[in-house]
């Protein structure tokens, strides 16, 4: 019978590399009698979902931007080719 | 659009800084990988038929970045690189392998604005992660690279690839049941 931790580990490999089928299995005997590790499963499943997301909204933010003197030198490198 | 790559620069600089800065957090390397991505464009035989200049530099950004977090990682001594062991997680657990705080039930964002919360948080609990755990993790969910990819391009183990997913997630979740 896997323990908490053995379960959570399998559970995130199951998102990265199909598990065996005795994996499977232990992952799922383990998930019907544990609600906190059924709880665990389902928020890294979110987590995932969202940060196709996340990246967008990092990416929107406006603080940061190209500073002058990185936009002279890139220009410069350009210029050179074009 | 025009095919001129000081455009590019101009209408797509920001966008590919802010995009690199996410990924790699260090300001000068985000500055050299956007000008590594632009001198590729203009060599590349295709770049006047591009119809979305955007989402091709945004592809070749991503190259950029994997090259520059491929050089981060060899600089690290192989004996800090994680191990299996690193993965105990010990803070996480008690010693019969139960958790030490047991995950809570989250609230689902329903609408627009806690969505928005919700990737506030999010972006605050990734800025808190390990730059190198975050970075594997966003190739892994963001850009959807499988794990022989990633290994390939990091020239790490396939345990090791787990491992750090493995606590990028850890670190994650800890982090939004905390502050969400």
């Amino acid at each position: 019978m896997l323990n908490c931790k053995q379960t959570s580990i399998l559970v995130s490999q199951s998102l990265d590399r199909p598990l065996t089928w005795r994996e499977r299995w232990a992952v799922r005997l383990h998930l019907l009698i544990c609600v906190y590790c059924r709880r665990f499963t389902q928020q890294l499943k979110w987590i995932q979902g969202a940060m196709q997301s996340w990246q967008t909204h990092a990416t929107d933010r406006t603080e940061d931007v190209l500073s002058a003197a990185a936009r002279e030198r890139i220009t410069q490198q350009l210029d050179k080719f074009y | 659009m025009a095919a001129n790559p000081h455009d590019w620069l101009n209408e797509h600089g920001d966008y590919l800084y802010r995009f690199a800065l996410t990924r790699l957090r260090d300001p000068h390397q985000a500055e050299d990988v956007v000008q590594e991505t632009l001198l590729a464009a203009i060599k590349s035989p295709t770049f006047a038929e591009q119809s979305s200049p955007r989402t091709w530099l945004t592809g070749i950004l991503k190259h950029k970045i994997i090259d520059c977090m491929r050089k981060q990682l060899r600089e690290i001594p192989a004996s800090e690189l994680l191990t299996e062991e690193d993965a105990n997680m010990d803070e996480f657990f008690d010693d019969t392998g139960h958790w030490a705080e047991k995950p809570q039930a989250w609230d689902i964002p329903h609408d627009a604005l806690q969505q928005k919360q919700f990737l506030q948080v999010l972006q605050q609990c990734m800025a808190r992660l390990p730059q190198k755990l975050a970075a594997i993790f966003t190739m892994r969910d963001v850009d959807e690279l499988d794990n022989e990819e990633i290994c390939k391009a990091l020239n790490i183990t396939a345990t090791n690839a787990w491992v750090m997913l493995y606590r990028a997630r850890m670190g994650l979740r800890k982090c939004l049941e905390m502050h969400w």
